[in-house]
């Protein structure tokens, strides 16, 4: 029985039909192939009309197939898929003719682009003669979320899901929560501290009923699919049981290394071997940095078991908890399984340390060469000088600071093209900060663009420069070397076209947001797409911003690309928003355009010859490998399999197959040659 | 040419500003001097000609690219793996060119046709630090019959040495430590300074003096500063600058450096005990007496 095919050519206004004659385009379609029983074309096709005469026309006609003669179908195919349905109709039996993205818009010609258009249709009606009925996949879905990473993206989409009463759990690798928003001093453009507005936030998380939170942990694996993750977490050694500490502070206050550069103070201060990163740590429970210990290297010294070595014991000593105490040192990594439906991937930035980039700004030669995080921790009230400005080398309140903006951002030639966005804005709230407290010194700024584009963004800065008396350069620098104690700055003033010499106590390098180290080996762990920098792209920059490659993730905060707070916040709510919507169902369903891996009789079994090739294509780790078992138990032959749940329909697995084992559900070798072959070359 | 004699003969390109009665023949003299001790064996390229420096690459890519291009495929013609360019001029003219000519087919073309000659581009140009480190650090070791005392050296590296950085890939362009290790494997102190790789002024000398005058100060004022006594170069053009210069900056400045400029290989040679003279010491402004009589004979 053949297929009663329905052709609806769309004039898209006039963005079809100024350049293809839509009209001889249906009449073509009908006159030459087989199968078309009805043709027509319409001003607007996606409009309510234009749907309606869809669906009208498949019932009056008797359609068993569609031809949509339109746009991209990315941007209707679901809207005439829905229509059709509603008609009573496979939704899968319709097909989009692409008529404006692939002919109209990039041809000028009228007679060329309708003879195009022609063909195109006909390909769609060959096509569309051998589809077959397709029915949506219904995957379950677990109802609990996983965020990975506790900064501010990662609280804040834990208590938006949280909140919302779905379960989250969140695993964060450093020994608190509260990521580099703890470490800031104050935020612009309000210059409120970033602590008051933090702690409040991870103190919430802590307590809230439906998080559980593992901090000092890692992600070891993450299986499985949307509504569906197998996550394997790490728990690392923390070497103190805490269920029983109390956080009461006897410990790190009597260990004897002292002299441990502290990673939340960025190496200015000094921290012990058993510790807590800051005051307001989440949890307030100490743990040993093992490399640094002087028992633990004793150990590894004379490989023994850490809790045989006898060298200092003095923490373990000065533990009140009775009759066990809360300290461990014989505590090894732990395993721990969880399912999740639905994963929030918030693993945040890391700024850039590469001093060896800018050897001519002597950062890491020099001292009184800082970071931006550094200053925050300068100027914060729980940093090592307790907020004071001094600069590092000999404590000296500094009269003059130079501000270099653009450090690793903005400089391809270093091969870091991208804005870091925030800099611009720090730098200004740094000059206010150190004028707030250094009421005599002087601030001069380096930059390239002032990029302070956000609401009271340019207020603040131009406050900086108005009222704080900060002095704004245009210019690059070129070198800084040290002359006495004075840090000489050489740069230039394009505004003026002169040369610049400023004698300087101490440099303040606006130095770039970077994706963290182990970003790309994260993404592929997690078959998430990442950019050229290695930051975690995101499915469409537009329309889909907090979605990943890999379905059922989601993105939020700077793992995604350099944000600042209130963008984050932002992001990470929506990506909560998306989380939600995934688990509000106990069943999900899923477009069933999936790879099929075939399966035959006895004793074929199926034509994969188990070469795999597809698995080494697929961007989703979607194919697994099957062992076709005789009766007896022994395996017959290992086989690939698609997973339904991950599976994206690419079709790369398809066009990679060598046995042609692979089938694409949609797109399947017999309509695939069906549209080639209805081309007629000339 | 067995392998063995080709492995161990370098080709040696002096250019104009080293060869035999030139403004910084001492340079050429030291390093020929040096290596007929420690090796490596360098042979003069034979015809060869202009490296197309200063008024060539100012006015003429092509000329200036061919003139550099002939010498490369002269000494290919004889049978070298490796050239060594003493004066970093020259050095940056030949690699740079070498890069141009790879990169681009067209000027490839026009300079073949130019030269007569084709032009593969197996041949390794090196500046002198790079002939010392990669061959000659044990020959030092073995045969060093002098060592200095109380000698601190401010190596200065100037600016063709290490830049353009992608092309050349010479050294950290930023901190560079080559002729440090050389000054320290002598046994002098090489001081931490700041003006390793900072720009002399070049060849501005006559036409900008008052820009040469600041910029050779800093460097004299940064050296005296780290409390060196004696500043190595491997650049006829920066020996001229802070040699020569030297007096006429301390009439402007009002400071007295007398800081002796010496070309790192007459250090070289002064640590196998040849013959000041022989190295061409006594063809400097400043009086390079304090660093020879630095040197005393190692008591075996």
């Amino acid at each position: 029985m053949s297929k009663k095919i329905g052709v609806f050519v769309c004039h898209c206004g006039t963005n079809i039909s100024a350049t293809v004659d839509v009209e001889k385009v249906a009449e073509e379609a009908k006159k030459n192939n087989p199968g078309v029983s009805y043709t027509t074309t319409y001003k607007y096709m996606c409009s309510d009309p234009g749907q309606k005469l869809l669906r009208d026309k498949i019932k009056e006609e008797g359609l068993d197939g569609v031809v949509v003669a339109a746009c991209s179908p990315k941007m209707h195919e679901h809207t005439f898929r829905n229509a059709s349905k509603k008609a009573g109709m496979n939704p899968y039996h319709v097909e989009i003719s692409n008529l404006r993205e692939q002919c109209s818009w990039v041809h000028p010609d009228k007679p060329t682009g309708t003879e195009k258009s022609v063909d195109l249709v006909r390909m769609m009606t060959e096509k569309t003669r051998k589809d077959k009925s397709l029915n949506p996949i219904k995957v379950p879905v677990t109802r609990k979320a996983l965020v990975i990473g506790g900064g501010i993206a990662g609280i804040q989409a834990a208590l938006d899901i949280a909140d919302a009463g779905q379960e989250v759990i969140m695993v964060e690798r450093e020994p608190s929560i509260g990521g580099h928003m703890a470490q800031l001093s104050e935020t612009f453009p309000t210059l409120d501290c970033s602590q008051c507005i933090m702690t409040p936030k991870m103190v919430e998380l802590a307590q809230h009923e439906n998080i559980k939170l593992y901090t000092w942990s890692e992600i070891e694996s993450v299986d499985g699919y949307i509504g569906n993750f197998d996550i394997k977490i790490r728990m690392k050694a923390r070497s103190v049981d805490l269920d029983l500490c109390t956080g009461c502070s006897s410990c790190w206050q009597v260990c004897p290394c002292k002299k441990i550069k502290s990673e939340f103070d960025m190496g200015l201060g000094n921290r012990t071997a058993i510790y807590v990163p800051f005051p307001q740590a989440i949890p307030s429970k100490p743990v040993i940095d093992r490399e640094n210990c002087i028992l633990f290297k004793d150990a590894r010294k004379r490989n023994i078991k850490p809790n045989d070595s006898k060298v200092c014991r003095k923490c373990l000593d000065s533990c009140p908890i009775a009759p066990v105490k809360a300290i461990d040192y014989n505590q090894v990594d732990e395993i721990v399984s969880e399912k999740v439906g639905a994963i929030v991937v918030a693993t945040g930035y890391k700024e850039l340390d590469d001093t060896s980039m800018y050897g001519e700004y002597g950062a890491g030669k020099y001292k009184d060469v800082i970071t931006g995080l550094q200053f925050e921790r300068l100027a914060s009230a729980s940093g090592p000088t307790e907020g004071e400005i001094q600069r590092p080398s000999d404590g000296k309140v500094p009269e003059i600071i130079v501000f270099i903006q653009c450090v690793g951002s903005r400089d391809p030639a270093k091969g870091c093209s991208y804005c870091s966005k925030t800099c611009c804005m720090y730098t200004a709230k740094h000059t206010m900060l150190y004028k707030h407290k250094v009421h005599d010194g002087h601030a001069f700024v380096f930059y390239i663009d002032i990029r302070c584009a956000g609401k009271d963004y340019e207020e603040f800065s131009m406050r900086a420069i108005e009222e704080e008396g900060a002095t704004y350069l245009r210019g690059r620098v070129s070198r800084i070397y040290k002359k006495g104690d004075k840090l000489v700055v050489l740069g230039a003033d394009t505004l003026t076209g002169s040369a610049v010499e400023i004698e300087a106590d101490m440099v303040v390098l606006a130095s770039a947001m970077k994706a963290q180290d182990d970003a790309e080996k994260f993404a592929q762990r997690l078959s998430i797409q990442y950019n050229k920098d290695k930051f975690l792209s995101e499915i469409h920059p537009k329309l889909k911003p907090v979605e990943s490659s890999s379905a059922g993730i989601f993105l939020a905060g700077t793992c995604q690309g350099p944000k600042d707070i209130p963008e984050t916040v932002a992001q990470a709510g929506a990506a909560a928003s998306k989380v939600l919507a995934l688990l509000s169902a106990d069943e999900l369903e899923r477009e069933p355009v999936i790879a099929k891996v075939d399966r035959l009789p006895a004793p074929i079994f199926s034509t994969c010859i188990g070469c795999f090739y597809c698995q080494r294509v697929c961007p989703y780790g979607a194919i697994e490998s099957e062992d076709i078992k005789a009766r007896d138990g022994s395996t017959i032959k290992t086989v690939a399999r698609v997973n339904e749940g991950l599976c994206q329909g690419c079709g790369l697995c398809a066009a990679t197959c060598r046995s042609k084992s692979v089938e694409l559900a949609g797109f399947n070798d017999e309509q695939v040659y069906a549209e080639i072959n209805s081309v007629e070359f000339n | 040419m067995s392998e063995e004699t080709k492995k161990t003969k370098i080709g040696y390109y002096p250019g104009c500003a080293i060869t035999k009665c030139s403004t910084s023949e001492e340079y050429g003299t030291s390093v020929l001097g040096v290596s007929r001790v420690i090796g490596p064996e360098l042979v003069e390229i034979d015809d060869w000609n202009c490296c197309g420096a200063s008024s060539g690459h100012a006015t003429n890519h092509k000329l200036s690219t061919a003139l550099s291009v002939r010498n490369i495929s002269l000494a290919e013609k004889d049978g070298y793996d490796e050239v060594l360019a003493p004066c970093p001029m020259c050095s940056q003219r030949l690699i740079v060119s070498q890069d141009d000519v790879e990169k681009d087919e067209k000027l490839r073309e026009e300079v073949e046709d130019a030269i007569e000659m084709p032009i593969s581009n197996n041949v390794k140009v090196s500046n002198y630090l790079e002939i010392v480190k990669n061959y000659s650090m044990d020959e030092i070791a073995e045969k060093q019959k002098k060592k200095p005392e109380g000698l601190k050296v401010a190596s200065y590296y100037g600016c063709l040495l290490v830049r353009p950085p992608k092309i050349l890939k010479f050294d950290d362009p930023e901190d560079p430590k080559t002729m440090d290790e050389i000054v320290t494997a002598i046994g002098a102190e090489a001081v931490d300074w700041e003006f390793k790789t900072s720009c002399c002024g070049g060849g501005f000398t006559l036409s900008r003096t008052d820009v040469v005058v600041k910029l050779t100060n800093d460097i004299l004022e940064g050296a005296a500063d780290a409390g060196a006594n004696a500043i190595a170069v491997a650049c006829p053009m920066c020996h001229a600058n802070l040699d020569m210069k030297q007096n006429n900056i301390e009439k402007e400045t009002g400071r007295r450096f007398n800081i002796p400029i010496v070309y790192i290989s007459e250090l070289i040679g002064l640590a196998l005990g040849l013959n000041p003279k022989d190295l061409g010491m006594d063809k400097h402004f400043i009086d390079t007496g304090s660093v020879i009589n630095a040197f005393s004979n190692i008591e075996k």
